[in-house]
């Protein structure tokens, strides 16, 4: 067998990168920062209560249930008195911005791919590159490109996060009926007419389901991101498991559980308004390596 | 109308090298190396203006195929189409839309009704692609929805209403543009029975106020023989036969429409005309008894029609009748008319008649408007006509 120096080439190739191009990064690593500071700070300038007020109106205006409303204010009261709501929102922001820039560079990709069979079969085995290296892989390079800080953990977690984004979309748009299409199409429309009046509004369920994956998604990497200086929960989860401080690790634990449950059923009763489709969810899991999102997915226990 | 000449398409080959296998005599066996399925092979067809046709044949016999290259939703691999005098095929993509959308419109098998929004809505789409400002189109949409029959029921959404409401919104759809040409595939195959004839029964209502041209695909023959003026029976993309429902009924042209014929109702399909033969014999009133009886015992019968100089009915003469009038040394036949017959006019079905057949010593007459007699129906060939397609074969 021939010995493949890939290490090698890989190294050349982040070296070249970094030679050529660390203009590019430091423009985009300005700019995550600008975006993370940004959602921080609005999350963190009102006081607490105020805020726990609106995440609990927009679990009542999602679900129209009192119960989720309710466990929605205990849970962030419980929170808020274990002093960790500081850095719950910190996480929150990287999670908001990794999800925005997922959903905004996954759905047109996911769309573009549904219509092209040959950009579909282009696009998969990058999506489960993406998906299935480790994401300690990933985090290595982030930190060479962007250097320690919360910058490679929005990074990563957006790379992480944008499969789904991109499944689901394409997903959604070839389930739709291929006789509705024929329908428009028979009537006169133009293809950016069909996928603007037919073909996205048919496949909203599905990419809403791709919005709560993607977000889950998010949630599980950031913890990760802790351990490059991502700040927020991951810091206090990597900084107990350091110092073997049980509590505080159970603390910063449990403040990820109930964050990610909150997203989990505010966007999937979110996109179960757009209509009753078949939803797929992940458990968020801090450190282990998520599934696939084509793969045996558990939903979470009603 | 719609003129298409020698339309083929190969599916799951690029056309560059589809083409030259297509000139082959064995085209489907060489397109199937090659890798790919004849779809359509040189169907040819001209619909008229007003005209509803039916493409017939099972699944997979390429009529849907055929339907779609009309519109070209289906893009044809060769051969022309013409509709109204304009090549089709050479259509850039701006007409091509204008024409799907102001010409021709679409009726589908499943319905295919957009379920996000309100059946108004739905009438309204093409109208909507046509830029047609919402209150205008709205209102129009709301006329064609009250032409069947559910003008109250604008606000509801698709799926709170059962298949044969569905399809009358999609029929809506599709009058609603008021294009001239309509495209039907299989509209009503997912209906049950009862719907099914009350949803031809519609079309039929509809066609009738304002004449579309209408190719209708089916499987179901009957439907075919009872809506189409003309059918088209294929078979493996090809054409088989192509006339009437009456033509095809009485001269199959192969083992594959005999066998699709086999289970129609014939009795409602075929007509005095189609078993309709000249009569042994005739006489006029001035014609001698004894002479009218000894022709009709050379031809083992017991009576006949007697006719005047333009060949209209006068009565039947029977042979007891005609004896008497010999014992009498009578010298024409007005004392041995009798009014026992039966007449039908030509286009009367089977089903319509075949109960008098036998009642009388005399076939069923089968006469024009103004009486004359144009042939006889025996009892026979009514018998023969509705038992066997191959025997009927026979006789033509």
């Amino acid at each position: 067998m021939p010995d493949l120096p890939v290490d090698a080439w890989v190294e050349r190739a982040v070296q070249f990168l970094l030679d050529n191009f660390s203009g590019v990064f430091d423009v985009a690593s300005t700019l995550i920062l600008q975006l993370v500071n940004a959602s921080y700070f609005v999350l963190i300038r009102p006081h607490p209560l105020v805020l726990l007020a609106c995440f609990t109106a927009l679990a009542w205006a999602a679900t129209r249930r009192w119960q989720p409303a309710l466990i929605t204010c205990l849970g962030l009261l419980l929170i808020q008195s274990m002093a960790m709501w500081a850095e719950t929102m910190q996480t929150l922001a990287v999670v908001i911005v990794a999800a925005v820039v997922a959903l905004v560079v996954g759905i047109p990709v996911g769309i573009a791919a549904a219509r092209s069979p040959r950009l579909s079969v282009a696009v998969r085995p990058v999506l489960d590159f993406m998906q299935t290296l480790p994401v300690f892989v990933y985090l290595l390079p982030a930190v060479f490109f962007f250097g320690i800080g919360v910058v490679p953990g929005v990074v990563a977690t957006t790379v992480f996060a944008i499969p789904p984004a991109v499944r689901l979309t394409e997903l959604g748009i070839r389930q739709v009926d291929s006789e509705v299409i024929e329908a428009a199409q028979a009537f006169g429309s133009r293809s950016r007419q069909i996928l603007r009046d037919v073909q996205l509004p048919l496949a909203m369920p599905t990419i809403m389901a791709g919005v709560n994956q993607v977000i889950m998604m998010a949630l599980s990497m950031v913890v990760i991101a802790g351990m490059v200086g991502g700040g927020g929960l991951g810091a206090v989860v990597v900084e107990a498991v350091t110092r073997l401080d049980i509590g505080r690790g159970f603390e910063g634990g449990l403040s990820v559980v109930i964050l990610a449950i909150y997203l989990d059923r505010v966007s999937a009763a979110f996109g179960e308004r757009q209509g009753r489709s078949r939803r797929l969810r992940t458990r968020p899991t801090s450190g282990t390596v998520p599934t696939l999102g084509e793969g045996p997915l558990e939903p979470l226990a009603r | 109308m719609i003129e298409a000449s020698h339309l083929s398409k190969v599916y799951g080959l690029p056309p560059n090298r589809a083409l030259p296998l297509l000139t082959d005599d064995r085209r489907h066996e060489a397109v199937r190396q090659a890798g790919g399925f004849l779809g359509a092979d040189d169907v040819s067809l001209r619909v008229q203006r007003g005209e509803l046709f039916v493409i017939m044949g099972l699944s997979g016999s390429g009529k849907s195929t055929v339907l779609r290259m009309i519109n070209r939703l289906v893009e044809p691999t060769g051969g022309r189409l013409i509709i109204d005098g304009r090549d089709v095929l050479a259509m850039a993509e701006d007409d091509l839309r204008e024409l799907r959308n102001r010409r021709i419109s679409m009726v589908f098998q499943h319905f295919a009704l957009f379920p996000h929004r309100t059946i108004r809505e739905n009438a309204a789409y093409g109208l909507k692609v046509r830029g047609v400002p919402a209150k205008e189109r709205l209102e129009r949409a709301d006329w064609a929805l009250r032409r069947v029959g559910l003008g109250d029921r604008g606000d509801t959404r698709p799926d709170a209403l059962s298949g044969g409401m569905k399809q009358r919104v999609g029929l809506a759809r599709a009058l609603a543009t008021d294009a001239d040409i309509l495209l039907m595939d299989e509209p009503f195959s997912a209906l049950d029975p009862l719907i099914k004839r009350e949803m031809q029964e519609l079309l039929l209502t509809l066609q009738a106020e304002d004449q579309r041209t209408i190719v209708f695909v089916t499987h179901d023959l009957n439907e075919a023989m009872r809506i189409g003026h003309r059918i088209m029976v294929m078979k493996d993309g090809r054409v088989v036969q192509c006339g009437s429902g009456q033509e095809i009924l009485a001269s199959p042209a192969d083992d594959y429409v005999s066998d699709f014929v086999a289970d129609v109702d014939r009795s409602r399909v075929l007509t005095a005309a189609s078993v309709l033969r000249p009569p042994l014999l005739t006489a006029r009133l001035a014609d001698s008894p004894e002479d009218v009886l000894r022709r009709l015992g050379a031809a083992e019968m017991n009576g006949l029609f007697v006719l005047d100089e333009l060949g209209c009915l006068l009565g039947v003469a029977r042979d007891d009748l005609l004896a008497d009038a010999v014992r009498n040394g009578e010298e024409d036949l007005r004392n041995c008319l009798v009014q026992e017959y039966e007449t039908v006019p030509v286009d009367r079905p089977l089903i319509e008649f075949c109960h008098l057949a036998g009642r009388h010593t005399v076939p069923i007459a089968a006469v024009d408007e103004d009486g004359r007699l144009l042939g006889v129906v025996p009892r026979a060939a009514i018998l023969s006509s509705l038992a066997s397609p191959k025997k009927v074969t026979a006789h033509a």
